[in-house]
């Protein structure tokens, strides 16, 4: 169960937000919506303890999420704008440091994504679509009880939004947590809604 | 740590897949070095008298080369957020780019350092003392260079800023390293300047990866 109270976010000298507050109990999805600029994708880089709040506190099972950086970072697992997909690299070999920390199988999260037949193709020859789905693939390898989404469905076609819809049951359905940055409608259902701005 | 050694693998991983940048290091590393005789002439007493300085100074700038990609290109693609979130320390994850760079720049440019310095005719008896100056120097280089590197990350033109920054740290290391090669050349003990070496070795494997981790959490927010 993740548990915000009275977050706060100061970006330089402009006060993002204040006094938000939400509970994502377990299996449980928050879609953020708010305009441009409103300050979804820094309270997900503030949920994934990137970004340090002025002020409130973040609750993991009842316990202070960032009191250690690093066993936080280990139940997260975050999507933002940029894929941090290597052009040098194969699709495969993307995913290997990923799956060497969770020792999950790079295979079967390359095909949850419908990426069997590009594996070995460099990530330079992908379309941006599939670079996205790529980047998607990552969130089942890694294990991670809590998927912090930013625009995940940015660019993908329909076959692979009902593919990452299959993936966020499943991941819902072990107990996991979902949070998502959107402006589209995500093929998640019963969810909670949190206007920002 | 089996954690560091994944980290480590993907750094060797992504640096034998772009190994032009290594070649360009250690070529501009021997390039450079083999100015010197063009500029100030091939008598084998002026060159050898000026070899340590020439075969450091040049080690120094080579290394410095691939340092802005160092970070920068996994803070552009998003890479550094994933890295940060492996649920390494964010100086565990300094620690094993410094180590990387070591390994693709600063162990080519230790091997490279011996011939060069026959080629710039430097006297036998100091090439052993070079060497092993060179050994905690390059590592230094590495740790000291990308405490910089973090440091400068996301600073515009920070490419510009990173010499400035580094190679007054750098300067320690220069002073000693070619002072024991020095010291070896005309028949004195290079023992002081080794262990002055290893001393700031010691000093910065802790200090250089907790201060560039900071800087890296910092440049992530």
């Amino acid at each position: 169960m993740l548990k915000a109270e009275a977050l706060a976010v100061f970006r330089g000298e402009r006060l993002i937000f204040r006094d938000l507050s939400f509970t994502v109990p377990e299996g449980g999805a928050l879609v953020l919506a708010g305009a441009n600029g409103a300050g979804k994708s820094t309270l997900l880089r503030l949920l994934a303890g990137l970004i340090r709040p002025i002020a409130g506190r973040l609750l993991w099972q009842d316990r202070d999420a960032f009191l250690d950086l690093a066993e936080h970072a280990g139940r997260v697992a975050y999507l933002g704008h940029h894929d941090a997909v290597k052009p040098g690299l194969t699709a495969a070999e993307n995913l290997r440091f990923t799956a060497a920390l969770s020792g999950g199988d790079a295979n079967a999260a390359l095909a949850a994504m419908g990426l069997s037949d590009l594996t070995e193709l460099p990530a330079r020859m992908l379309s941006a679509g599939q670079k996205r789905r790529l980047a998607l693939a990552r969130l089942p390898l890694s294990n991670a009880a809590l998927w912090l989404l930013d625009e995940p469905t940015l660019g993908l076609d329909a076959a692979s939004i009902a593919r990452f819809g299959e993936l966020l049951t499943a991941h819902r359905a072990n107990g996991g947590l979902v949070i998502a940055a959107t402006h589209v409608p995500l093929p998640l259902t019963d969810v909670q809604a949190l206007r920002l701005g | 740590m089996s954690g560091f050694l994944a980290l480590l693998t993907r750094e060797m991983r992504l640096s034998l897949r772009h190994g032009a940048d290594t070649v360009a290091a250690l070529l501009f590393f021997l390039l450079t070095a083999m100015l010197f005789p063009l500029a100030i002439g091939p008598e084998p007493e002026t060159l050898g008298r000026l070899a340590p300085g020439i075969v450091w100074v040049c080690a120094l700038l080579a290394a410095l080369l691939p340092l802005d990609r160092l970070f920068g290109a996994d803070w552009e693609d998003g890479s550094l957020d994933h890295l940060l979130l492996s649920g390494q320390t964010s100086a565990a994850i300094a620690g094993a780019k410094a180590l990387s760079h070591w390994l693709v720049t600063g162990l080519p440019l230790l091997i490279a350092a011996a011939p060069l310095a026959i080629m710039l005719r430097m006297p036998e008896a100091a090439i052993p003392a070079l060497l092993a100056g060179l050994l905690p120097g390059t590592l230094l280089l590495s740790l000291l260079g990308a405490t910089g590197a973090a440091i400068v990350l996301g600073a515009r033109r920070g490419g510009v800023l990173l010499p400035l920054l580094v190679l007054p740290l750098a300067m320690p290391v220069l002073i000693f390293g070619v002072g024991a090669a020095d010291a070896a050349a005309t028949g004195l003990e290079s023992r002081p300047h080794l262990l002055l070496l290893a001393a700031m070795l010691a000093a910065a494997v802790p200090l250089c990866p907790l201060a560039s981790g900071a800087a890296l959490r910092g440049a992530a927010e």
